[in-house]
């Protein structure tokens, strides 16, 4: 049997065309960004040898330090937040609704699947103020507050990024964080809830300790979209104004086709992706030492 | 006759056994009906949240220029402004925009199913040494930030003729798409056991034929569920189609959408929520019917076991 499982032939057909196009597409480019990160110029004129250039630019380059501070402050603030409303939302779906929570379960997914640019184009109008008030100044009027200009400066456009990629996920992770509920022995609820425990201890001593690796993985995967956002900051605000709102992505981006700096653009998508390496490793640790102490 | 009239009788008579009677602990049932009420409020308003800008979007659509311009956000269209959808789908070019999208999304579907499909058996169920290296060689993948891959590739398409059709976007969203979906079939495939295959040898089935006969047709659902994130990963993509589509006439939906006001001189309201509303449910309708697709297919395989 183990001759057969083994054949050569059956291993070299299946794999080969997936391992080819994911080396050739994938891997190789990832070395020869790092190649890049040495040269200056790009495809269409040309590159040119500059040793380290382009790395002790980056470190002094204020709009790279701007566009990282930006990075993390969106990654951490989203990640608390959707991972925080969605197991809000989960403990609904389980312990409020139970059975009947199928249809909102569906319903608060929609936005989950809708393309992002549409949904950002569509909050743009939410939140406008000229020529015409949208939706959400309309209803501040309402409560006798003045319209906010939400996307003149880079504080509020973050609000309205936040909440709009809140909108999004909310419904995604609600439903990773509801499956994990669900494993929770029933048995061990009916005991404790016998033993006279406040719906708050319950949820603070039984089902948070319980939930604890799905929890962990919903806040790695989080932090791992988060730092390589792109669609929705693009699309709302396009990372203005000035540069307020522009993620490492954005600026890579922009460094590479806008000004055509493979180069520079190379070096910064390098430091994206340590970046991202650093966050999932840290977690990783993090997750374990916590593990060992409940 | 008499059957159909025994049957009110008889639950006035004897209620379902599973529900207690209503009218027996009055109080009780008013003070879990109170005690339920917030609950009921925080899920109304959180409906509220997630509907509400989506009737807006549907009603705004159909509103005309100066409505926009001039009513207030909140009234209702005085008609429907169908010529919004047609001057999307005309001048907007969302026609183009769609049909680009359907080009570049049905082959590297095709191609990522069949590829990763059969990685993922020959990284699993097939016994090698040095598979479980390329596994995580695999699994790497699913990490690294686009940014990472899309210089050299566009290098590369611009230097072999490539840029300036299609081809860039389904190769690259084959690529991309291959991590996650080798790493849930070989996940999916742990699953099967590997007596079918041995039985399949013994028939006298060689091990490719026993993968396209036996294998596939096992993880059928599995491959459904796996093609509807990748499609939806690739349809709502906009990193990939902004970097490779170099002409106006190669754009994809998002690509096509994020440009819509410019086709036009000043913003156009209605046509412009009119091609969001085509985007989003569009969207939302084949995620629905796609869905309710795998759900079925799901119970159809528990049911044969």
């Amino acid at each position: 049997m183990e001759r057969v499982l083994g054949d050569k032939k059956a291993i070299f057909v299946l794999l080969a065309p997936a391992l080819v196009v994911y080396s050739a597409v994938m891997l190789a480019p990832v070395l020869i960004s790092m190649q890049y990160t040495l040269f200056t110029g790009n495809a269409i004129s040309g590159f040119e040898y500059v040793g380290f250039d382009n790395l002790t630019r980056m470190v002094q380059d204020p709009g790279v330090r701007r566009a990282l501070w930006f990075t993390l402050q969106y990654g951490v603030v989203l990640t608390v937040t959707q991972v925080g409303l969605g197991y809000g939302l989960a403990l609904l779906y389980q312990f409020t609704l139970r059975r009947g929570s199928t249809v909102i379960r569906t319903l608060l997914f929609f936005p989950v699947v809708l393309p992002t640019v549409a949904v950002a184009l569509l909050f743009q109008r939410l939140f406008q103020v000229a020529p015409q008030d949208g939706l959400v100044n309309s209803l501040l009027n309402v409560f006798g507050i003045g319209s906010v200009d939400w996307f003149g400066n880079g504080g509020t456009a973050f609000v309205v990024i936040i909440l709009m990629d809140l909108w999004r996920s909310a419904g995604f992770y609600a439903v990773l964080l509801y499956t994990g509920l669900l494993d929770i022995p029933e048995d061990i609820m009916e005991s404790a809830r016998l033993d006279g425990a406040s719906a708050f201890s319950m949820v603070r001593h039984i089902v948070l300790p319980l939930s604890l690796p799905v929890l962990l993985s919903s806040l790695i995967f989080s932090i791992n979209g988060t730092i390589k956002v792109f669609d929705s900051i693009v699309a709302l605000t396009n990372g203005g104004p000035g540069d307020e709102t522009t993620p490492l992505t954005l600026l890579m981006f922009q460094t590479s086709f806008s000004y055509g700096q493979y180069g520079y653009g190379a070096s910064i998508a390098l430091l994206l992706t340590v970046l991202s390496l650093l966050f999932t490793l840290a977690i990783f640790r993090s997750a374990r030492r916590d593990n060992t102490k409940v | 006759m008499s059957t159909s009239a025994s049957i009110p009788a008889a639950t006035v008579a004897a209620p379902r056994s599973g529900r207690p009677p209503r009218t027996r602990r009055p109080r009780r049932d008013v003070r879990r009906s109170l005690s339920r009420l917030p609950g009921q409020l925080l899920v109304t308003a959180l409906l509220l949240l997630v509907l509400l800008p989506l009737v807006w979007l549907l009603l705004g659509s159909f509103k005309t220029q100066d409505e926009w311009l001039n009513g207030s956000p909140w009234a209702l269209p005085s008609g429907f402004e169908w010529s919004n959808y047609s001057e999307a789908w005309t001048t907007g070019q969302m026609a183009t925009y769609v049909r680009n999208s359907i080009i570049a999304v049905v082959p590297s579907l095709f191609l990522i199913v069949v590829l990763g499909v059969a990685a993922g058996f020959a990284l699993e169920v097939l016994v090698w040494r040095g598979r479980n290296t390329v596994l995580l060689v695999f699994l790497l993948g699913i990490m690294v930030p686009g940014q990472m891959i899309l210089l050299p590739l566009f290098t590369a398409y611009f230097q072999t003729g490539l840029t300036g059709s299609l081809w860039p976007l389904i190769i690259t969203y084959t690529a991309t798409g291959l991590p996650l979906t080798v790493f849930m079939m070989a996940t999916y495939f742990r699953a099967v056991p590997r007596e079918i295959f041995e039985a399949a040898t013994l028939d006298g089935a060689s091990m490719l034929r026993s993968f396209a006969f036996v294998g596939f047709p096992m993880v059928r659902n599995a491959v459904l569920t796996v093609a509807l994130v990748q499609f939806f990963f690739i349809w709502n993509d906009l990193l990939i189609a902004l970097t490779f589509t170099t002409s106006s006439d190669l754009r994809t939906i998002q690509v096509g959408l994020l440009n819509f006001s410019g086709q036009f001189g000043q913003v156009q309201y209605g046509p412009l929520f009119a091609g969001i509303c085509i985007n989003v449910f569009g969207t939302l309708f084949l995620y629905l019917f796609f869905n309710q697709k795998v759900m079925k297919g799901l119970a159809g395989g528990a049911v044969k076991g």
